[in-house]
């Protein structure tokens, strides 16, 4: 090592560097490399990880949570994705309505809705499964006055089908919710995007996105605040995205 | 079985050397191509079919539906291409000048004087040359704005893996700002320290581990979970302090959008490198939120705070701008306008190679497995980045990662990590045990970078070496015993 010296770690030094960070500090070596034990655990996320990514959403049982703890009908759809292989492969069928759903929305009374709320599986069902009933039973709260659409539950689904479904709604604003793609640590992080007159062809600039909604990161409460101050703004200046996020950075950080 | 053949373009519209680019591309005429193989004729309507055809299968083309459709076409198309001369790429832009801006910014800088030396070069007998001994590392420098990056993606689409390596081997992009990046026999690393909730004890603990591992000598690059101006300052004034107590050659950055760097420049925060995610056309770029025009400002902006310091050559720094790309980026924004994904990379760096960066990585494993299916596809386009980037005068690094839903995993991370060092990469990430909990990817350990620089012998850039063997580094370690002192409360 061309006469560096690296320190061994003391492990009281290395105790307390792990108490302040999920990330896998410290994590001692042998000769340059990782010990058996650091080893193997991370080998044993990776696998829980990629099972995360292959699980299937329980639609029925998200939905009547969803309407226990709402009080809202919850519509259930699906992408033009048959199943996790196209999914994962075909980006753009899980950005659309198949065609059963896209006939229920269209046979729906349209809005004017302001907002319409979407949770999709994305790439963690987990993180569906465990945060999409709470956040959004505390998004309501804030939410109070305004004229939301039926909240939709959309299997094989990508950001973008909010899109499709926000516009199908009438909905001026759309928010999906959805499982974002498993880390190590955090198989079940939930995302949130709102787009502004959700269209087919927005683009990510035009969402704003708050993420890692999980026990171990943003709280309930935190999150649908975030959420909530987003949405405020996003109806006062009528824009979702790059522009809006500058003005609201003060706002998510007070 | 017959032997295959080729049979030869048709003619190319005669060109001459003060000919400006543009011009030729306004108008000029479209052109097929073919090739036979056995008695099969295969027939490619443009350059950017040809070069989408000959593209090493990978699922992104597939997607956007462009791929060869067997692998005969491919290799059908890989013959047309390899006979086309380099002049016709100057003739016949893959994206149309009047619509996009990155064509413009490629005709328009194109350096007719350093192209001069393969101008009568066919995009096979370049891969020839680049290969030979002929081609050392200062003609292959010498050459760098002659070439387009339809010209390096189309040749290392002719390219093995070790051809790849050995050519990028070659040629070294060296860059400067606190530290020297790219010398040869050293290899940085950016020590990236993500968190969650951008918890400044928690950046600072990643800091700390990855700094007593020797990490950091590219950048300490913090990707911020929240986009905002206070987050971004508060987390650059983290870094600046612990930099300036421990009197560490190093430079920060706080990956949030380049808007969001520069209000935090313009209220006075210690801004090194100024970052954003670039890709390969304009409305790619819109996407992500970016114009030339913006980042040209905001590579004004950077360098007109002087922060870079002396480098061990007596140099002072001044690269002031960082750059991250990837295959699929344009794709996945549906703004590829048909052209191959790794084309559309290579265009990324003629963006990139406008503003004098000092460090351009690809986070090639980072899309996922409708761009880049599996640890195969990941490894190749890795190499490809690498050597493209190199050859069009960038100092490329190659943030070695893959996700979750894709089919890979440590081996292949391993894998591309070794033949990377072999290429010569500038600098690799290093992430706390390879798990980035914020961005929920897998990348490069501290470990790994110790494991490249020792099975290759390779060293850190020197300014950070020395510090290493130094007063400071030793500092830390001693105080890093009583971790209250040195970490935010």
């Amino acid at each position: 090592m061309s006469g560096i010296a690296y320190p061994e770690m003391l492990p009281t030094l290395a105790a307390r560097l792990r108490a302040l960070t999920p990330a896998r500090v410290a994590l001692g070596r042998t000769g340059v490399s990782q010990p058996t034990r650091e080893q193997l655990a991370f080998q044993r996320c990776h696998a829980q990880a990629r099972d995360a990514v292959h699980a299937r959403l329980e639609t029925a049982a998200l939905a009547a949570e969803m309407e226990a703890t709402t009080g809202r009908d919850v519509l259930r759809l699906h992408s033009a994705a048959a199943d996790r292989t196209c999914y994962l492969q075909r980006p753009d069928l899980g950005r659309a309505l198949d065609e059963p759903s896209r006939v229920r929305l269209s046979q729906l009374q349209p809005g004017p809705f302001d907002l319409a709320l979407i949770v999709a599986d994305g790439l963690s069902a987990l993180a569906v499964e465990r945060h999409a009933a709470p956040l959004l039973c505390e998004l309501l709260r804030r939410l109070e006055g305004w004229r939301i659409a039926p909240a939709c539950v959309v299997e094989q689904g990508r950001v973008a089908i909010g899109d499709e479904i926000g516009s199908l709604l009438g909905a001026e604003i759309a928010v999906v919710l959805i499982g974002e793609r498993p880390g190590l640590s955090s198989p079940d992080s939930l995302g949130a995007y709102i787009t502004w007159q959700p269209r087919p062809g927005r683009t990510d600039a035009e969402r704003n996105c708050i993420s890692n909604i999980r026990a171990e990161g943003l709280g309930y409460a935190d999150g649908a605040g975030q959420l909530a101050s987003l949405l405020a703004q996003a109806r006062r200046r009528k824009m979702t995205g790059v522009a809006l996020k500058l003005e609201s950075a003060r706002a998510l950080e007070g | 079985m017959q032997p295959w053949r080729t049979l030869s373009q048709l003619p190319i519209a005669p060109i001459s050397a003060k000919t400006p680019y543009s011009d030729l591309a306004i108008g000029g005429p479209l052109m097929s191509f073919s090739s036979s193989i056995g008695n099969h004729r295969y027939q490619f309507a443009d350059l950017r079919e040809l070069l989408a055809k000959a593209t090493p299968a990978r699922s992104g083309d597939v997607l956007a539906r462009v791929a060869a459709e067997t692998a005969e076409e491919r290799v059908a198309a890989q013959f047309a291409l390899a006979d086309l001369p380099l002049v016709h790429f100057l003739a016949e832009p893959v994206i149309p000048y009047e619509i996009d801006e990155v064509t413009r910014l490629i005709a328009d800088t194109h350096d007719a004087q350093a192209f001069s030396p393969v101008r009568s070069l066919t995009v096979g007998e370049l891969r020839d040359w680049l290969l030979s001994d002929e081609a050392t590392g200062e003609r292959l420098a010498a050459l760098a704005p002659g070439l387009t990056p339809e010209m390096a993606a189309a040749v290392s689409k002719l390219m093995r893996v070790q051809d790849l390596i050995g050519a990028a081997a070659r040629i070294r992009v060296v860059t400067r700002f606190r530290t020297t990046v790219g010398l040869p026999g050293r290899l940085s690393a950016r020590l990236q320290p993500n968190h969650p909730t951008d918890e400044a004890a928690g950046i600072a603990a990643s800091i700390l581990d990855g700094l007593l591992l020797g990490s950091g000598d590219a950048v300490i690059g913090i990707n911020p979970a929240g986009d905002g101006v206070e987050v971004t300052t508060r987390l650059l004034r983290l870094v600046d302090a612990l930099r300036e107590r421990f009197q560490i050659p190093a430079q920060s950055c706080v990956l949030a959008h380049v808007t969001t760097q520069m209000a935090a420049l313009e209220q006075g925060a210690p801004v090194d490198l100024i970052f954003q995610s670039i890709a390969g056309t304009e409305a790619a770029n819109r996407s992500f939120g970016v114009s030339l025009a913006m980042l040209e400002e905001a590579h004004e902006a950077g360098k007109s705070l002087g922060r870079g310091a002396m480098c061990a050559d007596g140099t002072i720094g001044c690269n002031v701008m960082y750059f991250e790309t990837g295959q699929g980026s344009a794709l996945s924004a549906n703004a590829h306008h048909g052209v191959d994904q790794q084309t559309l990379e290579a265009r990324a760096y003629a963006v990139a190679r406008r503003f004098e960066p000092m460090l351009v990585n690809t986070v090639v494993g980072f899309i996922g497995p409708e761009y880049l299916y599996d640890g195969k596809q990941i490894v190749r386009a890795g190499l490809e980045d690498h050597f493209c980037g190199k050859l069009l005068g960038l100092p490329m690094g190659c943030d070695v990662c893959y996700t979750n839903h894709a089919e890979a995993d440590q081996d292949d991370m391993d894998v591309l990590l070794t033949l990377l060092g072999a290429a010569g990469v500038n600098y690799i990430m290093g992430v706390p045990g390879a798990d980035d909990v914020m961005l929920n990817y897998q990348s490069t350990s501290f470990h790994d970078a110790l494991y490249l620089r020792r099975v290759l012998g390779l060293r850190p850039a020197p300014e950070f070496e020395a510090w290493l063997q130094g007063d400071g580094f030793g500092r830390l370690a001693l105080d890093a015993a009583n971790p209250e002192r040195l970490l935010p409360a």
